[in-house]
């Protein structure tokens, strides 16, 4: 793979990218990648949600980009801005996983999959199709949208490498 | 992030010490299972920004293996034992006489040995820490994942994610000589621990 122009997003990070740049977020856990992209203005945007709501938000200044109800409306907003038209927007996310298996799981250890509901949630308040997801299972993954093409490649440790 | 930015160094060393003892106990573990001399770095506590919790052991993508166990009682966290691939075989053709070069990957039997000997360890860990403090830890049952760091550290971030963006964590290194074998225990409290920690050992916080 090509590594230009390559736009590293961290945990609890989102950015955009435009003009054939690669947006890429690594070690995906319970975390959900979430990425937006709109193939006319061809612009493309990823956040590494990592907590479903930020009504549990116990800090003073909330990080946006932590929480799917507050990434995905900072995502939209962020695209609008570099031209895309989020009626023509398409999602595509991967990750929510559940690391590790406990009997008797309180609802914390249970991030993952709340984590890929709260993301369904508002992507559907947006009016926002999913058209691919690879979410769930019990294993980490690294993602890459390419903004020239919308395609999301997905890697992993057991399954290696797949684009959807 | 108040909670933290406020421990005074005296707070950190305090925490140095705590993983001081429980990994000291959880080395000569290790030892005695493999009959050799193991060596322990001084421990480090540091607040870390999520983004470089996994850098400590190479990197978001670097693939580990881990075994994790939630830290249930008085003093609730969690706890990772992350050993690189190299080191776990070098452990199992050790411990079990196993020799599993030639496939790639891990048998259910090899996994199920590691997850076991993170067990004996994150046990002894958290036993003399609990005599050391007198609060109750008690260890869930163990589960061993082999996967991207990155993804294995976050989940025991999770509790972090709701006051900031960064995670207080002590962190101690095993060697066992030449360097042939290198463990690393993050033991990260969650927030509300501290205070009963530092309450256990007379350390008085406002």
């Amino acid at each position: 793979m090509i590594e230009q122009n390559l736009v590293k997003v961290g945990m609890a990070d989102l950015n955009i990218a435009v003009d054939g740049a690669v947006l890429r977020t690594t070690g995906l856990g319970s975390c959900v990648g979430l990425t937006l992209y709109d193939p006319v203005s061809k612009v493309a945007g990823m956040a590494h949600v990592m907590l479903p709501t930020s009504d549990i938000a116990r800090e003073s200044a909330i990080n946006v980009a932590k929480y799917a109800d507050t990434a995905i409306p900072e995502l939209i907003g962020r695209m609008k801005d570099a031209g895309a038209n989020m009626r023509r927007a398409i999602a595509k996310m991967a990750g929510g996983a559940q690391m590790f298996a406990f009997s008797g799981q309180s609802d914390s250890m249970r991030i993952g999959p709340r984590n890929v509901e709260s993301c369904l949630d508002m992507l559907a308040k947006n009016m926002i199709t999913v058209i691919a997801q690879d979410v769930g299972g019990n294993y980490g993954r690294t993602i890459e949208i390419d903004s020239s093409t919308g395609i999301l490649t997905i890697k992993s440790v057991q399954l290696g490498i797949k684009e959807i | 992030m108040s909670l933290f930015s406020r421990f005074e160094a005296f707070e950190l060393d305090v925490l140095k010490e705590v993983g001081n003892i429980g990994a000291g106990n959880a080395a000569t573990a290790l030892s005695r299972l493999l009959d050799k001399p193991v060596d322990m770095a001084v421990p480090k506590v540091s607040l870390l920004p999520f983004e470089e919790v996994a850098n400590r052991v190479g990197g978001s993508e670097q693939v580990v293996i881990a075994v994790f166990l939630r830290v249930e009682g008085e003093a609730p966290g969690n706890m990772f034992f992350i050993i690189q691939e190299q080191s776990a075989k070098s452990l199992l053709s050790q411990l079990l006489a196993l020799r599993p070069e030639e496939q790639e990957g891990y048998s259910e039997m090899e996994l199920s040995a590691l997850c076991e000997i993170g067990n004996i360890l994150a046990g002894s860990y958290l036993s003399s820490l609990a005599d050391f403090t007198h609060l109750t830890m008690a260890p869930s049952v163990p589960s061993v994942a082999l996967d991207m760091a990155g993804a294995i550290l976050s989940y025991g971030l999770v509790q972090y994610g709701e006051m900031g963006d960064s995670a207080l964590l002590i962190e101690t290194t095993f060697l066992e000589d030449r360097q042939e074998l290198e463990g690393h225990f993050f033991l990260i409290p969650d927030p509300e621990s501290f205070n009963k920690i530092f309450k256990a050992l007379g350390v008085t916080t406002e």
